[in-house]
């Protein structure tokens, strides 16, 4: 393999990666107030086609953000209702959450099977996209990319540099301590939750509109699962997430490129090599179980009733 | 003078309970207060009220004379109020800085915060390191953040529930000479208990609540421990019997050597512990919590096994290779700190919770269960131990704690185990049935049984121990006659100031 295909491949792999940026740093914190919203994948595909609805009639890439994230936030708030003010299991929700989101996106997508949107283009940082190497790796991409690494950023300094991040991370640990101290965990919990919907909403946006500009049913093809599944594989590290999302897109493309090459090994076997090794790697870095029980929010998953 | 806090009928009820009803309170500015009440009184209930965590269904509360409805615990601090709760409200898995963060409603630098929590926690003699996460320290420095977060508010009112059920009775009087020093600058505070002791000792006055209702105000130091004590049940206090047969002189459980590394990394490893237990004899361990009593005990009720049999011997038979259904089979009985979960199962009615440990009593019929066997069985237990259910049908779960502890306690013991090991026996169970508990135990050791018993109430142990050990950061020391020692120096012991004299020889026991 030479260095101009190792480079595209790696160029590719972040294109691959950014929905799961999106919804598995979503996902981080909705989890880390304490809830699990199982219905990522639903969120996502409503999301998607919001998107792709509000730039097929706009053609204004602001309008689809702005509409994938609405979407993603009124599915959210629906979850919330269920869990957080009716107190319903938070599993069974999120479960049913993904069934109605992938039913909802199909029928909203109904007449817009055939079209196909011009994309976003790449939009290269001026001086820094001429270093060679560095520059088309990570100065030459389109502008939902760039903000998922800004969201990264973002988030890292507000969960640990900041007081509200403070109080997010105290809450999925003790609720109860916190009531204590006079916060508003429900609150605080729709907030997170609300959150999580937008990113969720916003990874579909970057599917349906940036990454393959076209609507098909069912087009996250389980790529909500997969940030599901990273948030816990990263113990619920940021950093980790954003390792993991790369791992996962590489791999992808990878094994796309071994495919191509004619290699004789059955298609089946090499779609299965990203799940496998981006679970190997996270499990074998994250096995030190003091640091698991030092990130993972204790409440997880469990509802929180306020005495009165 | 106004009071500090004044109170006027406070009320809360409860679907099934009054927690409490029209009480009356006043405290003034400086005063150590006693709010004096068994368990379920409805002490806890009363300061939730203050502190806004929950809200009155009828009453006033007057503040500096002014009436003030307290709307949540954020309120209550801006108002000057502080608490330090029973169940600490810490997040473990933050900084002690970060936990204290997130109490102060200003905005604070992290690093001025930092400095601020060790200049005030070494000028109350309260030291503590702010860059430790709160899971890595003992239960008393835990205690010690909570007390720190309130006072760097710098509260009018403290509120302190049941602050000393987890500390060393030097780290006692230590906390003593902070309230006193807190007091003296002019803070109120309300000072919650069960211990007698500790309030004649500290506190100005005091308020005594029975069933949710007040019960009568006193001068603590003009009252003796009797006379508080018949206020706070109702009646007096009935003593263990004291006279009872020397102990055994023939082992029944034996440790040897044990050393163990603990599974978990926030737990206690095993250093090298040997321990025995005659027939007849009821052995105590002391200690506080966290310094590896978890971790004996899950060695010795079988759920850990070990690769070594003649560790652990019971009755002379190798036994620490063992699972708990085989060491049960040698006589052993064995009662659980933790009572939904490991001591029963919560969902399932109290006939059935009998079967799961006592189906050697003659419950199990060519391999079928006799359930009118187990239904006597539970009936007998109910009764002998005044268990308070519906019936021996209902679920466990319906049981209250103090209730759940005597149904598993009883039925133990109701075994007549040659062995019986258990942890905290009368942990949260009333005045009265904690005695009904301590006489069974008791009882079962004059009929010849060895028994274990892991308790942090250094009373409890004191009334019911023949000898005593004390763990502390998983060693034990050598065992020493109750007779011949006294609170100060086990309290000294489970500080981690281990005796440097040799072991007391076990025949001092008979003397």
């Amino acid at each position: 393999m030479n260095g101009h295909l190792l480079l595209e491949i790696l160029v590719a792999a972040i294109g691959a990666g950014t929905p799961f940026v999106y919804a598995a740093l979503g996902e981080l914190v909705t989890e880390k107030s304490g809830v699990l919203n199982l219905g990522v994948e639903g969120m996502m595909l409503v999301g998607a086609i919001c998107g792709f609805i509000g730039m097929a009639k706009t053609g204004s890439l602001l309008v689809a953000v702005l509409a994938g994230m609405g979407a993603g936030m009124a599915m959210a708030l629906i979850f919330g209702v269920l869990t957080l003010t009716l107190m319903a299991n938070q599993v069974a929700s999120g479960l049913a959450l993904t069934i109605f989101g992938v039913g909802l996106s199909a029928f909203l997508g109904l007449t817009y099977t055939s079209i196909a949107l011009p994309g976003v283009p790449a939009l290269p940082i001026p001086w820094l996209s001429d270093i060679p190497v560095l520059g088309p790796l990570l100065f030459s991409h389109d502008i939902l990319i760039y903000g998922s690494i800004l969201l990264y950023a973002a988030i890292s300094g507000f969960l640990y540099r900041t007081r509200a991040g403070l109080i997010l991370r105290g809450l999925g640990e003790a609720p109860e301590s916190a009531h204590a101290l006079g916060y508003n965990v429900i609150g605080i919990r729709y907030l997170a939750v609300l959150f999580g919907g937008a990113m969720a909403g916003l990874a579909g946006v970057y599917l349906s509109v940036a990454y393959t500009p076209m609507w098909v049913e069912g087009m996250t093809a389980g790529r909500g699962w997969v940030s599901l599944a990273l948030v816990v594989f990263a113990t619920w590290r940021p950093s980790r997430v954003m390792l993991g999302a790369y791992l996962f897109g590489g791999i992808t493309i990878l094994q796309f490129h071994i495919q191509g090459f004619g290699i004789d090994i059955p298609s089946q076997l090499l779609s299965m090599l990203p799940y496998l090794a981006t679970i190997a790697v996270l499990v074998l870095i994250s096995r030190n179980r003091q640091t698991i029980r030092l990130h993972s929010p204790a409440s997880l998953g469990i509802p929180y009733h306020p005495q009165s | 003078m106004t009071p500090r806090l004044q109170l006027e009928g406070m009320t809360k009820v409860y679907p099934s309970v009054t927690a409490c009803d029209r009480i009356d309170l006043s405290i003034m500015p400086g005063e150590i207060h006693a709010v004096l009440g068994e368990n379920g009184a409805g002490k806890s209930t009363l300061m939730k009220m203050i502190y806004g965590v929950i809200r009155p269904d009828a009453g006033h509360i007057l503040w500096n004379g002014e009436p003030v409805v307290i709307r949540n615990p954020a309120h209550a601090r801006r108002l000057g109020i502080g608490m330090v709760f029973q169940h600490f409200s810490l997040f473990e898995t933050l900084t002690v800085t970060e936990n204290i963060a997130l109490a102060m409603d200003g905005r604070c630098r992290a690093d001025r915060l930092a400095g601020r929590i060790r200049t005030v926690s070494e000028q109350y003699g309260l030291p503590l390191d702010p860059n430790r996460l709160v899971h890595s320290l003992s239960v008393g420095i835990r205690q010690r953040v909570e007390i720190i977060r309130c006072l760097l508010q710098e509260p009018k009112l403290l509120i302190m529930d049941e602050p000393t059920s987890v500390l060393t009775p030097q780290a006692v009087r230590t906390m003593f000479d902070t309230l006193r020093r807190l007091a003296d600058e002019g803070c109120s505070i309300l000072y919650i208990s069960h211990k007698l002791d500790e309030i004649m000792a500290l506190c100005h006055r005091a308020t005594i609540i029975r069933g949710g209702r007040v019960t009568g105000t006193a001068d603590p130091a003009g009252e003796t421990a009797a006379s508080l004590a018949r206020m706070m049940t109702g009646h007096d206090l009935p003593r263990c019997a004291q006279d009872r047969p020397a102990p055994g002189t023939q082992p029944c459980l034996e440790i040897h050597r044990l050393s163990r590394k603990a599974e978990d990394q926030f737990g206690t490893d095993l250093d090298d512990i040997s321990l025995t237990v005659n027939r007849g004899e009821i052995l105590g361990i002391a200690g506080i919590s966290g310094n590896g009593q978890q971790e004996l005990l899950r060695v010795l009720s079988g759920e850990q096994r070990l690769d070594t049999p003649e560790t652990i011997t019971i009755n002379g038979q190798p036994a620490a290779h063992l699972g708990p259904a085989e060491r049960r089979g040698l006589g052993l009985a064995f009662v659980p700190e933790e009572r939904i979960g490991r001591g029963a199962v919560p969902g399932l009615s109290l006939t059935e919770n009998v079967v799961l440990t006592a189906h050697r009593m003659g419950m199990v019929r060519h391999g079928l269960l006799c359930m009118e066997r187990a239904a006597a069985y539970a009936r007998n237990c109910v009764r002998s131990f005044a268990v308070r259910c519906g019936s021996i049908n209902d679920p466990v779960n319906s049981l209250s704690g103090g209730n759940m502890q005597k149904f598993i306690t009883g039925r133990e013991i109701l075994q007549n185990p040659a062995l019986l090991i258990a942890s905290q026996p009368t942990w949260g169970v009333d005045v009265g049935a904690a005695n009904v508990i301590r006489q069974a135990i008791i009882g079962l050791r004059n009929r010849g049984t060895a028994v274990l018993v892991i308790s942090e109430e250094l009373d409890e142990l004191f009334e019911i121990c023949d000898r005593l050990v004390v763990i502390a950061g998983g060693r034990l020391t050598p065992p020493v006659p109750v007779a011949a020692t006294d609170r100060e120096e086990i309290g000294l012991w489970m500080g981690g100031m281990f005796p440097d004299r040799p072991a007391v020889p076990q025949e001092a026991g008979h003397a």
